[in-house]
């Protein structure tokens, strides 16, 4: 078969029966046609996890309890987390975004391994069928963290089911990690050196180092889990002298750099959207680039800090303290050098960049929170408050939120060939940002003035923050729903989009809009640096 | 420039997306490499969980490892050493293009786990047999010799570590002993069992995976798939089989010797 039959076949691909245009989505091996099918899958789940924590904060605008029983609560947040840790915030990014792009922008025909990400996209929708099964069955009520002894011993809910599915999740991370290391080290074009690789790529190769490192160590945990809770012997049992505390180690071992397979991909759109649209080359590119690489690395050393109230001796926690300020230092050369960018840059101010300062913006919020909770003292007088619970959801929705709804306009033109309207754009991006402040930043003022996490009833005193979060949650979810409608409209309605709508140096930019199956006409090579942005086009 | 993808009738095992065989092995093999980090740490999360009870019941590791049976685990030792030997000299076949000496390798190979995997089940049989009140787990199939001195080494409900050896752990009367050892005991000597069981049974499972890799390759390699220019699945399908004898081999110490 020739290249030109094949591009021909791609561009005319109008399937002549169902089934046949069914496999040929069900079975692609194509990366692009893999990433939206998670696109897809990965909104869907999304939503669902945003309808939980409506009803979640719908509950909480009264202090009774008058919606739901406290059961039912405690099944409603752990839906929330399970679904949004496991099958939004750790796939989301990656397996969307990088899956499309990492091909593209190293200018390779795929990823190393087609049929293994297709293997890993049926994994997600296999562990995301079995958690799904868990709450139509009557849901699960552990939290998303599966704390021994409760959930191996006490639980009266679908915990094996849930676990299932996050350790079926848990193995589509670490392929698409695997795949990617292999895809970055082994597939670029001729020229694409490391020091001229986008930062994208860097953040997404230090993302899959942890995915390939730390995952395996959360399945073990949770099949050792299962395990105990089925036949009812384990190695967490304190009635045999087992230590519930070595769960919380071997899982926070995984969960906390989790939070950085969450963030990094995130910095890596960012550094992206910033650098297209002030037109400068990302400022102090090699920190930026080895500062996710420090992320990575450092975020091994720190899980401790989740556990300075288990019993964990004082002088640990002092020192995982003190590495988790250490990760401040990474986490600051970022954001120093995407505000040097800005500097002097030609700036425009699209959705995707209205994104990307937010980002800014909450990212220095939440880190700086985070720094509050490093230290021993201050976590131990906020521990299971609502300020930590604020602190991560900066981290979290203001990051890599932000940063996927960012990604998703950059690259929609890419990805659909058409544009989304900009006008809506703008006004979701703004409608995000204030319904995103308004629910979580009362949570830092209540969390520190006492209130717990996890309670479905609480002190009258605290209604108003809780009122205000439940207002602020409605902006938001309303702010999640206008981009749903335009972008769907888009693909009907949008303006064609061309190659390159930012007139950005990228390689993905430099073929069409969607891209062929093998992604180039020609082999791309490169000769010059990321982000050689030509300075006549910085007037237009 | 201007690699296009679909120029290389002359060697059918190149995927389209990648430019060389050579390129294609390297990532095959790194992938190979990067895999097996993963199932490093996937048994890590069981060393930690070792390591911590080891450190914590030092006196109860001493008591109970000489429960389990030594002479077959050496046996097995020898067995799967032996398969490494087999697995590096079916690669080397490979490279030599020697196809009769590879299939013939691959099936030793394969005969070794499946020899493995037997007496590791024997050795389990007789942990349960022993829980039901036999000997050993041909008695238990045929109803014939009793256990003199009841003992259930599997955790669970019926778990009973022998009484004698409940003494002879030291700053423990033989009173105190007797008094502990009922069925379903709740001491810290099913913790080594356990993770005995877990340890040795998701090693087991990696040798059914590893066994249906090399028979797949075995059965590749009598259809003429592979060639000196090309026998990657040879070459990852070993590393993998490597990489599951190491486990044992800390396995081995760690259980056995201790």
């Amino acid at each position: 078969m020739s290249t030109t039959a094949l591009i021909n076949h791609y561009a005319t691909n109008r399937a002549t029966t169902a089934s046949a245009w069914l496999k040929s989505w069900l079975l692609t091996v194509d990366h692009k046609r893999i990433a939206i099918l998670y696109l897809i899958s990965i909104n869907v789940f999304f939503l669902l996890g945003g309808l939980a924590a409506s009803i979640v904060r719908l509950e909480l605008v009264t202090p009774q309890g008058d919606l739901m029983s406290a059961d039912m609560y405690n099944r409603m947040f752990t839906l929330h987390g399970v679904i949004m840790v496991f099958f939004f915030l750790i796939p989301g990014i990656p397996s969307v975004l990088g899956n499309f792009l990492i091909p593209l922008m190293i200018g390779a025909r795929d990823l190393a391994f087609p049929k293994l990400n297709l293997l890993s996209w049926y994994l997600y929708m296999g562990g995301g069928l079995f958690a799904l099964c868990a709450a139509v069955f009557g849901g699960v009520d552990t939290g998303w963290t599966f704390y021994t002894p409760f959930s191996t011993s006490y639980s009266n809910s679908n915990v094996v089911l849930t676990i299932a599915g996050a350790f079926v999740m848990g193995f589509s991370s670490i392929l698409t990690g695997l795949n990617f290391i292999i895809t970055i080290h082994k597939m670029r074009a001729p020229g694409l050196t490391w020091f001229r690789l986008p930062l994208f790529i860097w953040a997404h190769y230090a993302t899959s180092l942890i995915q390939i490192l730390a995952t395996p160590v959360v399945a073990i945990a949770l099949l050792l889990v299962l395990v105990e809770r089925v036949w009812h012997i384990g190695v967490f049992d304190p009635a045999i002298g087992g230590d519930p505390v070595l769960y919380q180690h071997l899982f926070w071992f995984y969960s906390h750099p989790a939070v950085y397979i969450m963030i990094l991909p995130a910095m890596g759109v960012i550094s992206e959207l910033i650098a297209t649209f002030s037109r400068r080359r990302i400022f102090g590119y090699e920190f930026v680039a080895f500062s996710s690489i420090a992320i990575a690395i450092l975020g091994f050393l720190v899980w401790g800090h989740h556990m300075y109230v288990s019993s964990q001796s004082v002088y640990s926690g002092l020192v995982f303290g003190f590495i988790t300020m250490l990760v401040a230092i990474p986490s600051a050369i970022k954001v120093f050098n995407w505000t040097a960018t800005l500097y002097k840059g030609s700036i425009s101010y699209r959705t995707p960049m209205l994104y990307a300062l937010g980002f800014i913006g909450l990212f220095i919020i939440g880190g700086l929170t985070g720094i509050f909770l490093s230290v021993v003292a201050v976590d131990i007088h906020v521990t299971d408050t609502y300020f930590v619970v604020a602190h991560f959801h900066y981290v979290m929705v203001g990051g890599t939120m932000m940063a996927y709804l960012g990604g998703i306009h950059y690259w929609w033109p890419k990805m659909t060939g058409r544009m989304y309207n900009e006008a809506w754009g703008t006004i979701s991006a703004l409608v995000v940002f204030v319904g995103f402040n308004l629910t979580f930043f009362p949570q830092f003022i209540m969390g520190y003035l006492g209130m717990p996490r996890r309670y479905h009833v609480y002190p009258q005193e605290f209604q108003i923050y809780h009122v205000m979060s439940t207002a602020g949650s409605t902006i938001l979810g309303i702010g999640f729903v206008i981009p749903l409608v335009y972008l769907l409209l888009s693909l009907r309605y949008g303006r064609l989009a061309g190659d390159d709508p930012w007139d950005a140096p990228g390689l993905e930019w430099r073929t069409s809009s969607p891209p062929p199956t093998f992604n180039f006409e020609t082999q791309p090579i490169v000769t010059e640096e990321a982000y050689a942005f030509q300075p006549e086009a910085a007037h237009l | 420039m201007a690699t296009t993808p679909h120029e290389h009738g002359h060697n059918p095992a190149l995927l389209h997306h990648f430019d060389t065989p050579g390129q294609q092995k390297e990532a095959a093999t790194l992938g190979m490499w990067a895999f097996l980090v993963t199932e490093i740490m996937l048994f890590g999360g069981i060393f930690m969980a070792y390591m911590v009870y080891r450190w914590a019941y030092p006196a109860i590791w001493a008591a109970a490892a000489p429960h389990l049976n030594t002479p077959l685990a050496t046996v097995n030792t020898v067995v799967l050493l032996v398969s490494s030997l087999t697995v590096a000299l079916s690669v080397h076949a490979a490279e030599a293009g020697n196809k009769r000496q590879l299939v013939l390798l691959l099936l030793v190979t394969i005969l070794l786990g499946v020899t493995f995997l037997g007496i590791k089940f024997t050795e389990y049989g007789e942990k349960f047999a022993h829980c039901a009140g036999y000997a050993s787990p041909v008695a238990w199939a045929t109803g014939g010799e009793r256990l003199a001195e009841p003992e259930c080494l599997v955790p669970g409900a019926n778990f009973l570590f022998p009484v004698e050896a409940l003494a002879a752990e030291g700053g423990v009367t033989a009173a105190v002993a007797t008094a502990a050892a009922r069925p379903g005991m709740k001491t810290p000597h099913q913790l080594f069992f356990f993770l005995y069981f877990c340890a040795t049974g998701l090693h087991a499972i990696h040798m059914i995976v590893g066994i249906t890799v090399m028979s797949v390759i075995a059965w590749m390699a009598s259809r003429n798939r592979f060639s000196p220019a090309y026998f990657t699945p040879v070459e990852i399908g070993g590393l993998y089989w490597h990489l599951i004898d190491i486990i044992w081999v800390f396995l081995f110490p760690l259980f056995y010797l201790v």
